[in-house]
């Protein structure tokens, strides 16, 4: 058994090893046929002259290339804006666009092939890795070595781990052009699902996404497989990213439907109320108005609904994208979140900031799309609201810090920080809801395991050791505080809302009083 | 304002300090040699298996005890004079008090075996333990641990976390066997073996044998057994930490000995914690309790008493929890190891030895005297009532739904353990009894 499972670490690292290297291998080559294929007719006047020049020539990274083109469109839109020519400024992503259709090399010869050894060849790996540990331990918390290990303590695979997602998040962000190997790679399944469309990176990103939530959801199917609670929600999780997520958007848009994912809600998916993307659902039919409907009822009626009956469990650890990939690719790294009272002060800003920008946003936007202009009080609503919420919150915040600090800061940085969504189910959490954490009496023995192992950096133990319900709006109600609590102390419950608030109680000895709880604020 | 000396950081003496903050503005300062934070004593396993580092084991962030004025000393007291009221310090400084709460805790036991001060041989009670240990187990292949209470059984978790094989000695039939009734107590030896503990019942320890360096390398049995191993854990049991008394004039037996307002002979003197010894009787109870519950209702009674109202130390019901590797244990009221004349019991055990339940009752009132609980959650506060309430074990069984405190679809076995319970009682034979 322990064999197989070097076995299967050695196969996961070929197979990563090879998806890294796949960054370097392809050779670039724009040819006149591409540049007269690839680019619209009214910009191929403007662009030939200055692009002419790269024709035939041969790039070995990249870098060069992509940068090459994005230079010259450069030079050509510096031009058009020192004339004033703003309507033949070119804003299409030819960079992205050039560079895909002048990859040439194994990526594209063998591109299934390598699909295969990368994907196919990863889950074997991992799985490997993964399935002996049935037999290997008996069902249990087993924690052992977590903090001893490089992985999961901020050590050196950590900060590696780490180094690579955040640069990886800002190509995906900023520089699709650089990694259009890895986009070309995925294109068999893109091809699969959708014939007549293209990979893209948003397509690599939700495909990896959805890799890593289920083949580590595996792992925490079988970590937690003595605990019922936590085999179904991350079920859960996993069936949701993979239906809701990722297939049913790309089958929506085969079926030449507006792309759509029905779990995801208003703030969060901050864009909803965009004009374009009101009218792209309204203009759809009746899907499309379905759609919309759907989307405003999930938050106006849903969030309360939900979150009053079942806390906002119901969303953050059991269905939504960004808690699927905490609780199961981020489990590892539960530990590393910051559980100062100094953190909670933070958080409690930083979050309730991020919704107070997502609605004044929003507002804006409305106004926009009801009065028809693109301004509020004289400043545009792009310049000035959605551009920097789109780069600030939905690149920067939700994706390179949100998901490229899980090996630093814990796997809910975003979600704890910034998500405006959990912002809003918190507020119902905290003051509408039957959920609680209960303690159990006075068996609480201050270990702090409930602490170190919560994700949301809620000091758990704080409430634990003096017999108080824990009430956060933080809380995700993952339930791994109560699995790691070694006396039984906390369970998750959705009781009657009275008592909910219950004044500290520890049983102990006849006669004592608990005299009035200073607050630590 | 009074000046409140506290010797000792634990749950005792951080409990009463605490709490004698929440009620008072007097001056509070805490001795300790251990560490300068309070941390959990219970947890310090969890900091050599990699679960946590010791920052996670400390309740309160290092900044809680300047902002309640609760003066930290990292300081050993070297003597108590009680006329002059001034404790000596090691550093040479000397602090006075106006009433002074000892809460120095435990020790653990020896009990003069040959080789028992060897390289390599320690027990686990304190932070500085810990860290021997640490030292201790590096490039160990195999460790024999001494002993099957709570510690012992904490010490093989952990050697097991570093890959060391491990070999258990207990002196009893099974596994805390002094403590648990039978049934229990072998379905723990079940478990404990099936993680590859070399489990060795009815077995003593006879001597400790050196290498060449003074490294402990094998220990020999009663039995005459040799067991090599570079490592032996001492796990038989944690006495009152009474040393620094000596020649203080605080009356001590075993441990220090207090009345029910915990008060000892000399007068502004409070003895709490694991330290102390009653000299009364309390039902069900034991006049030495080291527990980490009993230390902490201590440190809220001296609190209470000093600052408002004397207050008696009158614990409720007894509890007490544990976990056994993956089995997880909780305790309400008494279940002594072996039944009495005037008991009755019934004990339910799930198929997969993983769960069990044992219910004490008296034969002729039929009032409930205790459970164990083994692998189900239960809630505290339902048994802690029924308990004070004397429910019948009828009443119990009826309700035992309602007391259970296990996770949210996890399966459920009320159904099951009362229908077993009737089988039983109406003289059919169980078929898990």
């Amino acid at each position: 058994m322990k064999a197989l499972r070097s076995i299967g670490l050695v196969l996961f690292l070929f197979s990563f090893g090879l998806f890294l290297g796949l960054f370097f291998v392809s050779d670039y080559t724009l040819t006149k046929e591409i540049f007269e294929t690839k680019v619209k007719t009214e910009h191929q006047e403007s662009l030939r002259p200055t692009v002419e020049s790269l024709f035939g020539k041969k790039y070995s990274t990249t870098f060069s290339f992509a940068n090459a083109i994005a230079r010259v469109i450069d030079q050509v839109n510096k031009k058009f804006r020192q004339e004033q020519q703003w309507d033949k400024v070119i804003y299409d992503d030819y960079t992205a666009i050039l560079t895909k259709a002048s990859t040439s090399g194994i990526i594209t010869e063998n591109t299934a092939l390598l699909f295969f050894l990368v994907f196919g060849v990863g889950v074997i790996g991992a799985l490997l890795f993964i399935l002996p540990k049935v037999s290997l331990e008996l069902p249990g918390i087993k924690n052992n070595g977590i903090f001893h290990h490089a992985l999961n303590n901020r050590g050196w695979i950590g900060v590696l781990i780490g180094t690579l997602l955040i640069v990886f998040y800002i190509m995906i962000y900023f520089y699709d052009a650089y990694i259009m190997n890895w986009i070309i790679l995925v294109e068999p399944l893109k091809h699969w699902i959708y014939p007549q469309s293209e990979s893209s990176q948003w397509f690599l990103y939700g495909f990896l996404y959805t890799f890593a939530v289920l083949v580590m959801g595996v792992r925490m199917l079988i970590k937690y497989r003595h605990s019922k609670y936590h085999i179904v929600r991350t079920i859960s999780v996993m069936f949701f990213q993979l239906a809701f997520a990722f297939l049913i958007p790309e089958i929506l848009v085969r079926l030449n439907q507006p792309y759509f994912d029905f779990k995801n809600m208003w703030p969060l998916d901050y864009d909803f109320f965009d004009a374009w993307h009101i009218n792209m659902l309204t203009s759809a039919g009746g899907l499309g108005i379905f759609m919309f409907a759907w989307g405003i009822t999930l938050f106006v009626v849903g969030v309360p609904v939900f979150v009053y009956f079942f806390g906002k469990r119901w969303y953050c650890s059991w269905v939504c994208g960004c808690g699927a990939l905490a609780e199961t690719a981020g489990d590892p790294f539960r530990q590393l979140s910051d559980k100062s009272l100094k953190a909670w002060k933070v958080e409690r800003w930083l979050v309730h900031g991020v919704l107070v920008f997502a609605v004044i946003m929003t507002a804006g936007v409305l106004h926009n799309f009801i009065t028809g202009t693109s301004t509020v009080f004289g400043l545009d609503t792009y310049t000035y609201l959605r551009r920097p919420y789109g780069f600030m919150i939905g690149a920067v915040f939700s994706g390179v810090v949100g998901t490229g600090f899980y090996p630093l800061m814990g796997n809910r940085v975003w979600c704890r920080f910034g998500c405006p969504l959990a912002a809003y189910l918190g507020f119902v959490q905290r003051f509408k809801s039957k959920f609680r954490i209960t303690t159990n009496g006075g068996q609480c023995i201050s270990c702090g395991n409930c602490s170190t192992y919560c994700e949301m950096g809620i000091d758990v133990r704080w409430y634990a050791q003096r017999g108080q319900n824990i009430i956060r709006s933080s809380c995700v109600g993952c339930g791994v505080c109560s699995s790691v609590c070694p006396r039984g102390v906390l369970n998750l419950e959705s009781k009657d809302e009275n008592g909910r608030f219950g004044q500290p109680v520890l049983l102990g000895n006849n006669h004592v009083s608990m005299p009035e709880i200073k607050s630590v604020n | 304002m009074r000046e409140i000396v506290i010797i000792g950081n634990g749950i005792a003496g951080i409990t009463a300090a605490r709490h004698i903050r929440k009620r008072s503005e007097n001056k509070i300062t805490v001795i300790s040699s251990e560490t300068k934070h309070f941390f959990s004593r219970t947890a310090l396993m969890y900091v050599y298996m990699g679960h946590m580092r010791y920052e996670n084991i400390k309740p309160y962030e290092d900044w809680f005890w300047k902002k309640n004025r609760i003066d930290l000393v990292n300081d050993h007291v070297k003597d108590i004079s009680t006329t002059e009221r001034v404790l000596q310090l090691e550093s040479g400084k000397t602090i006075a008090y106006d009433i002074l709460i000892i809460a120095t805790g435990s020790k653990s036991n020896k009990f003069g075996w040959p080789g028992q001060d060897l390289k390599g041989v320690q027990g686990l009670y304190s932070f500085q333990d810990l860290e021997k240990m640490e030292t201790n187990t590096e490039n160990v292949q195999r460790a024999v641990i001494v002993g099957g209470g709570l510690i012992g059984i904490e010490m093989v978790e952990m050697l097991l976390s570093r890959k060391i094989e491990v070999t258990l000695l207990i002196r009893e039939n099974s596994f805390w066997n002094n403590i648990l009734p039978d049934q229990e107590s072998r379905m723990l030896s079940k478990h404990i073996r099936e993680h590859h503990v070399d489990l060795r019942t009815k077995t003593e320890l006879e001597e400790i044998l050196s290498d060449d360096n003074g490294n402990v390398k094998a220990v020999v049995t009663k039995g005459g057994a040799q067991i090599d191993c570079q490592f032996v854990g001492l796990a038989v049991g944690v006495s009152p930490n009474v040393d620094v008394l000596k020649n203080s004039g605080i009356e001590t037996r075993r441990g220090v000995l207090v009345n029910e307002y915990l008060e000892t002979n000399i007068p502004d003197v409070y003895a709490i914690g694991d330290c102390v010894e009653r000299t009364y009787e309390l039902p069900g109870r034991k006049s030495i309790e080291q527990v980490w519950y009993t230390g902490r209702m201590m440190g809220e009674v001296v609190a209470q008493t000093i600052c408002t109202t004397k207050t008696k130390y009158e614990p409720g019901p007894w509890f007490n929890s544990a976990k056994f590797f993956d089995i997880e244990f909780q305790a309400y009221g008494n279940v002594g190891n072996e039944l009495q004349l005037d008991e009755e019991e019934f004990y339910w055990e799930h198929d997969g030895g993983k769960k069990a339940i044992h219910f004490v009752w008296n034969k002729n009132s039929k009032i409930i005297l205790g459970i164990n609980v083994f692998g189900i959650r239960l809630r505290h506060e339902k048994f802690d009532r029924w308990l004070r309430e004397q429910k019948s074990i009828h009443f119990v069984l009826q309700n035992l739904e309602s007391a259970n405190f296990d996770p949210e679809l996890f399966k459920r076995h009320e159904k099951e353990i009362v229908e077993d319970f009737e089988k039983s009682m109406f003289g059919i034979k169980s078929t898990v009894a």
